[in-house]
């Protein structure tokens, strides 16, 4: 999993025009809103829950970008979006150049071969009462690409490439561990030999020491079939391990967005620091010599977003221009053309921003 | 690789001992949880025999050489013209009014409530379920207009249907199939329809959807497995519901027609000679409540054998004492209706479960 | 207030409902040939002349439309046609049968809401005692009887011994509140327990199991830690809860209601509205049929609005619906 080296150094030419061919997933602006009803006799719209607010990103082919966020930021409502699971408010999704926004069911259907998702509960994810071979054959099925012993064979197969006992496809998803039951979803997700992969937390149900394995696998898989991932976690050092590039969000909207040693490195949005200074870190000097950073406030609903920059109540260095414009998702200063930031007043480099919110914790 | 083995050998060891190949389906274990219910057995024995003595009601008649709607004026009525008793010339459960054999008209009675009841029920279940799991599925306008005709069927008083279709078309079988079924279809349909609503929320409907299934796939074969049970629950409780419809039609006069003998009809008939003829009434009703019943106790057997979490009270007492370290703080309606088993609505005539 | 403008919405749909089943029976038996229609109408022993008495007396030769809108003009008015076999308006024979339907239906409701609240409640206050595994298995008796068995059963082993044995204060048939009291509750009681008893058990099995769920929850558990006595946590907090379900099922159960109510009356002959429909099947009377079937619908409207009603009381959400 090797960086993108940035590329070119004209600021003036959008850098992923010069790598479309490279672009396997581009969302445009991508704006969610969920209708709130409420109210007397007649059911009027009351508010809007704007879970995914103007997102753009790009995914590449055989590389995987990682969405990373809080509860409730809109990355798996924006994995549904691009999967066509449910309708998109507005803006566009774009599969190898072709716009696959709110497509009807059967102009979706031959993309569903290509775009495949891995859930993230082990126990939900698969139906109890089918029998694991049947729920791993299903892609076969729906789209009549194999049947009877051929069927049988191909699953086996991918049964086996994934790490599970072929000679166990005749059990229930009850009688598999959850590691095992998220081998299972990946099987399923393989079968058809999709593009790209959306995996929506596929280990935050498991214990750690699996997880480890999971990954594992979605590696080996990634290199042998050239597959591309929307990898999407809430636990930084994962995504650290299986991202090129990351992606951060916040309350529906992009914070943060580039290759992954640069938004590790150099994190330039608050928030974004915010994180990484709360994820634990395995040097134990490292980690005393880190100072957190406290945000305060509670994450504010999607239903009422604050004015202008959506972090801005929370965030240490925010200004009163914070609250009343909007900031554009753009390269600054100093930083590679890949790597974009929103924010009027973006982390300098060597700025603490435990100091500047003026508590320190050790 | 040693690792995946590793996991292997420690999914093993926590479930079940090493079993053969072929993974134990739902149905399995169900079926040995109900074989350790004593009831449910001693039910599955009762139809069992109820079919039995059913089917070979002909050879009964045969044997005693009595046909079911042949009257023996001399030897099965007394001089006063009132109907015999259990024993006498030859009549095993004695006679009714005009001097038939009361035992080879219940017998042939029987083959009139298994019938009904079961096609009836067969009928309901596949049109119910069918009903119910497109409104639950599509939603929208779909779902509301198909709810609500389902709530009005339901809240429908069939007596009255039943009333004003008899006074147009003289009473027969196809009426009272018709009836019953039309009235059964709208309690398995809500149910499903309910069940329908909270599956598809699930996940792994949702891992259908992404792969490209559509709704007809998803609804049939992803979402129907997981209501078989309740639905088969529901079946079996709605079968004595049928057989107590069409008694109680018959009973009134606007179901099975004369000749046929039903055990309504015959227990119509002994209104007139309760002073005389005890058995005239005591031995249909008999046959009646041990069907009923049988079914009854059948269908809440199964509901406790698939949700084995519900306490039973009449366990036996080994499964009680094994029962007692993993006994819920609130013990849940033994051989009764839970949320995933709901009773069936009651309804018409004799409101049955 | 939210209340009143349920009710009011709810009366609407009622009527709207009325106007649904009278135009369906209008339908169902009036869009025949005349002479079908008419020989119906006058009963299967009238002569010719009745007939066509019957053809112009109500204008079945006019066209369907005028018909249908004389049809409901009457049924709007509560004139429901005459019975040509009596030679009475069904009016007359609808407002002789009301109170006896109204003793069996009055007295078996609230023997049944009694019996089976109670035990339902006793059941689940004494989970797993004796009482509450006597209660179970007498409600698996219970639901599985038919009606007209219990009748004539109770009629057989009950009122054959008494009678003999000279105890004559259980009757069949009827004898009304005007000849007292005493008679009225000898020949009622019967037909209420069996009204009573099938339902009943629905009822303890439904409110048993309602309380049960509803006792374990934890807004119980908090009254109960907050120092409430057992029984006035349950009172107070839970039975509100508890009763819901039944409440709704009792605008389920006015189907099976009618259904009771009509097998009882035969069983105990009681000339009632359901006995008397009955017999104008046996006696082809179709006017009466009729009649019977608007009234029917009548009632089985004006119980779901006042069950709907108390539903409502219990359940504020439902008035915001």
């Amino acid at each position: 999993m090797s960086d993108m080296p940035p590329r070119g150094a004209a600021a003036a030419m959008p850098p992923e025009a010069a790598m479309e061919d490279d672009v396997l997933v581009r969302v445009d602006k991508l704006v969610k809103h969920f209708p709130v009803r409420g109210g007397g006799l007649i059911r009027r719209t009351v508010g809007q829950v704007q879970a995914v607010d103007g997102v753009s990103l790009v995914i590449r082919r055989g590389q995987t970008l990682g969405l990373v966020g809080e509860t409730g930021c809109g990355k798996s409502t924006l994995a549904r979006c691009i999967a066509g699971l449910i309708p998109v408010t507005s803006g566009t999704v774009t599969f190898e150049g072709r716009n696959i926004t709110n497509l009807s069911r059967g102009a979706m259907r031959p993309f569903r071969r290509e775009i495949q998702m891995i859930f993230q509960d082990p126990y939900g994810s698969l139906n109890p009462r089918r029998r694991v071979g049947a729920i791993i054959g299903d892609p076969f099925a729906v789209h009549k690409t194999a049947s009877g012993a051929k069927r049988k064979k191909a699953v086996q197969e991918l049964m086996e490439r994934v790490g599970l006992n072929p000679e166990h496809f005749n059990r229930f998803p009850a009688e598999f561990s959850g590691g095992q039951r998220q081998r299972i979803g990946v099987a399923r997700a393989l079968a058809l030999r999709p593009k790209l992969i959306i995996c929506d937390e596929p280990v935050s149900a498991l214990d750690v020491s699996i997880q480890a394995q999971v990954l594992n696998l979605l590696s080996d898989l990634q290199s042998d079939f050239g597959l591309s991932y929307l990898f999407i976690a809430h636990d930084l050092e994962v995504v650290r391990h299986v991202s090129n590039d990351v992606t951060v969000m916040y309350l529906g909207r992009v914070a943060e967005s580039g290759p992954k040693d640069q938004v590790y490195e150099t994190a330039r949005h608050p928030y974004t620091a915010a994180l990484l200074s709360a994820a634990p870190a395995a040097d134990p000097d490292a980690a005393a010599e880190r100072r957190r950073i406290i945000l305060t406030g509670d994450v504010p609903s999607p239903i009422n977003p604050p004015d202008g920059c959506r972090f801005h109540p929370r965030c240490p260095k925010a200004q009163e221009l914070c609250g009343q414009q909007e900031p554009v998702l753009e390269v600054k200063a100093g930083d590679p053309a890949t790597h974009q930031t929103a924010c009027h007043f973006p982390v300098e480099a060597g700025e603490s921003l435990a100091r500047v919110a003026g508590r320190e914790r050790r | 690789m040693s690792v995946t083995s590793l996991e292997f050998q420690a999914a093993s060891a926590e479930s079940a001992p090493e079993q053969a190949i072929e993974g134990r389906s739902q149905w399995q274990l169900t079926w040995r949880r109900l074989l350790h219910d004593k009831i449910a057995i001693a039910s599955i024995v009762v139809i069992l025999v109820m079919v039995i003595l059913a089917i070979t009601a002909p050879l009964f008649a045969s044997l005693y050489h009595h046909a079911p709607d042949q009257a023996f004026t001399n030897t099965g009525t007394t001089s006063t013209g009132a109907p015999v008793g259990p024993g006498t010339h030859g009549f095993l459960l004695g006679t009714d009014y005009i001097g038939r054999d009361l035992f080879i008209r219940i017998l042939y009675g029987a083959r009139i409530s298994l019938f009904v009841g079961i096609v009836t029920t067969a009928i309901a279940t596949v049109a119910g379920v069918s009903v119910g799991l497109v409104a639950g599925y599509f939603g929208g306008w779909v779902d509301t207009v198909l709810a609500r005709f389902i709530d009005t069927v339901l809240a429908f008083p069939f007596i009255v249907l039943a009333l004003a279709l008899a006074a147009i078309f003289s009473p027969s079988l196809t009426i009272v199939l018709g009836v019953i079924s039309f009235f059964s279809w709208a309690g398995i349909s809500r149910i499903v329809r309910g069940q329908t609503l909270s599956l598809k929320e699930k996940e792994y409907i949702e891992a259908a959807r992404s792969l490209g299934a559509g709704p007809w796939r998803i609804m049939f074969i992803d979402i129907l497995p997981n209501l078989l049970g309740p639905v088969l629950v529901l079946a079996t409780l709605y079968i004595p519901t049928a057989v107590i419809f069409e008694a109680t039609l018959s009973f009134l006069g606007i179901g099975i027609p004369e000749p046929t003998p039903s055990w309504g009809s015959i227990l119509a008939e002994a209104q007139n000679y309760y002073t005389v003829a005890w058995w005239y009434v005591v031995f249909p009703s008999i046959a009646l409540l041990v069907t009923t019943l049988a079914f009854n106790l059948l269908g809440d057997g199964i509901r406790d054998a698939m949700d084995p979490r519900t306490e039973r009270i009449f366990a036996a007492g080994s499964q009680r004492r094994r029962r007692r370290s993993a006994r819920a703080a609130v013990p849940a309606v033994a051989g009764g209706p839970s949320p995933e088993f709901p009773d069936p609505p009651r309804q018409p005539m004799p409101p049955a479960p | 207030m939210d209340l009143a403008r349920f009710l009011v919405r709810r009366i609407l749909t009622g009527i709207i409902v009325l106007w649904v089943v009278a135009t369906g029976t209008f339908l169902l038996f009036f869009t025949r040939p005349v002479t079908v229609v008419a020989r119906e109408l006058a009963g299967r022993a009238a002569t010719p002349q009745v007939i066509t008495e019957v053809i112009r007396n109500l204008g079945l030769n006019l066209p369907l439309r005028v018909q249908y809108l004389h049809f409901i003009d009457n049924t709007a008015h509560g004139n429901l046609g005459f019975s040509y076999y009596s030679q009475v308006p069904v009016k007359t024979i609808l407002a002789q049968d009301l109170p006896i339907t109204a003793s069996v239906v009055v007295g078996g409701v609230v023997l049944w809401l009694i019996v089976g609240l109670s035990v339902g409640v006793l059941s689940a206050t004494r989970a797993r005692s004796l009482f509450d595994r006597t209660a179970t298995v007498g409600v698996l008796a219970g639901i599985s009887m038919p009606v007209f068995v219990l009748g004539e059963l109770l009629i057989l082993f009950i009122f054959l011994p008494l009678n003999e044995h000279g105890i004559t204060w259980i009757q069949t048939g009827y004898a009304g509140l005007s000849t007292g009291l005493i008679p009225w509750l000898g020949h009622m009681i019967l037909p209420w327990i069996t009204l009573a008893t099938v339902q009943a058990a629905v009822y303890t099995r439904l409110s048993r199991g309602s309380l049960l769920d509803t006792m374990g929850e934890d807004y119980i558990r908090t009254a109960r830690a907050k120092g409430l006595s057992e029984r006035r946590a349950i009172l107070r907090h839970g039975l509100r809860a508890a009763l819901t379900p039944v409440v709704s099922q009792l605008g389920i159960d006015i189907g099976a209601l009618l259904g009771g109510v009509i097998v009882v009356e035969q069983v105990f002959s009681l000339p009632g509205l359901g006995f008397d429909s009955v017999q104008a099947i046996d006696t082809g009377n179709l006017p009466v049929i009729i009649g019977f079937v608007l009234v029917a619908a009548a009632f089985v409207v004006v119980a779901n609005i006042i069950v709907d009603m108390a539903y409502a009381l219990l359940d504020p959400r439902v008035r915001i619906a």
